[in-house]
């Protein structure tokens, strides 16, 4: 079995070239930089948030932060790596607006490790992603990932979905190596687990489950309830 | 390798950075435990279906709206002075 192969953001120099232009004071040097990184900070912030206007507002306080605070940026590390942690501090904070009842950290809802033990071990359908329509895909995906502790999904989206290595997600979350390494683990198998309800192999040979649109268009993805299976 | 093992492994597996004795070992595992081979091949599914599902893509007209916002208030940051943020 291969290993993941991560996506690749921009070269490092030509990223530290528009930097400095832009410390200096060239503007259509940090346009260019929004232009670099304006998608992949709104997919971290609505990864984060769930709420698209939420995800709006972080990508422009986030650059206009950056921008401010420029000349404070130390060089030694990448511009991307420290844009991500003040968008993630943005993101956390408007999810912290929206539910002032509760504290929202990347601490909140750390599990213990047995919650994160397979217990559905069925196997999927080759291809599972193709029985559903794109936009069906995609409410599943949105839906269960959704699930996950903010603390989870962030490491998550970081390291599987934007392609920071385990040092620059550990970095950009302040969260040691190791605290990241056991997360993405647990985000890891507790997607694998929820989303083996809409594409494990079924016996009737298509692989669709009978109930599913019904599912996905509730948004009730159901969690912790899987047949036990031994994982051990 | 017992499966306890292989699941703490399974990350730095699937990442590529295992050192070598501990991958032979993990793939010897692998061939004869059939529920850990489903774990570790649906979690790799689970990882390429969310890296390539183009989830929250930034729609072209909302991404040239926000840029240009961003932009009209940085300008304004700069005519305001440093303590405007």
């Amino acid at each position: 079995m291969e290993a993941i192969q991560n996506k690749v953001v921009g070269p490092v120099s030509e990223e530290l070239t528009l930097v400095q232009a832009a410390k200096r004071g060239d503007d259509s040097a940090f346009e260019e930089l929004v232009r670099r990184y304006d998608r992949n900070v709104f997919r971290i912030a609505q990864h984060i948030t769930q709420n698209r206007e939420d995800a709006e507002d972080v990508v422009q306080e986030a650059f206009l932060k950056a921008y401010s605070n420029l000349a404070q940026f130390q060089e030694q590390s990448k511009f991307y790596t420290w844009l991500v942690r003040i968008a993630v501090n943005e993101a956390l904070m408007k999810l912290r607006r929206r539910k002032p009842e509760r504290t929202v950290s990347l601490d909140e809802d750390i599990q213990t490790e047995d919650d994160s033990l397979p217990r559905e071990i069925a196997d999927w359908s080759p291809n599972p992603e193709q029985q559903y329509t794109q936009s069906e895909l995609r409410e599943i995906l949105s839906k269960t990932i959704q699930g996950l502790p903010p603390g989870f999904r962030t490491v998550f989206v970081l390291r599987d979905v934007e392609g920071l290595s385990t040092e620059e997600t550990a970095a950009a979350l302040e969260l040691s190596v190791p605290a990241v390494k056991s997360r993405l683990l647990r985000a890891r198998l507790q997607l694998r687990e929820r989303l083996g309800r809409y594409f494990q192999r079924r016996e009737n040979g298509n692989g669709k489950s009978g109930d599913k649109s019904s599912d996905v268009n509730t948004g009730d993805v159901k969690t912790g309830d899987a047949p036990s299976g031994d994982g051990n | 390798m017992k499966c306890s093992e292989f699941l703490t492994e399974l990350t730095s597996y699937l990442d590529g950075v295992l050192d070598e004795k501990t991958k032979v070992e993990l793939e010897n595992h692998l061939s004869w435990c059939h529920n850990c081979y489903v774990v570790c091949d649906t979690t790799k599914k689970t990882i390429e279906i969310y890296r390539d599902s183009q989830l929250y893509e930034l729609p072209d007209d909302l991404r040239s709206r926000l840029r240009s916002a961003i932009m009209t208030k940085c300008q304004q940051h700069k005519k305001r002075g440093p303590q405007s943020v």
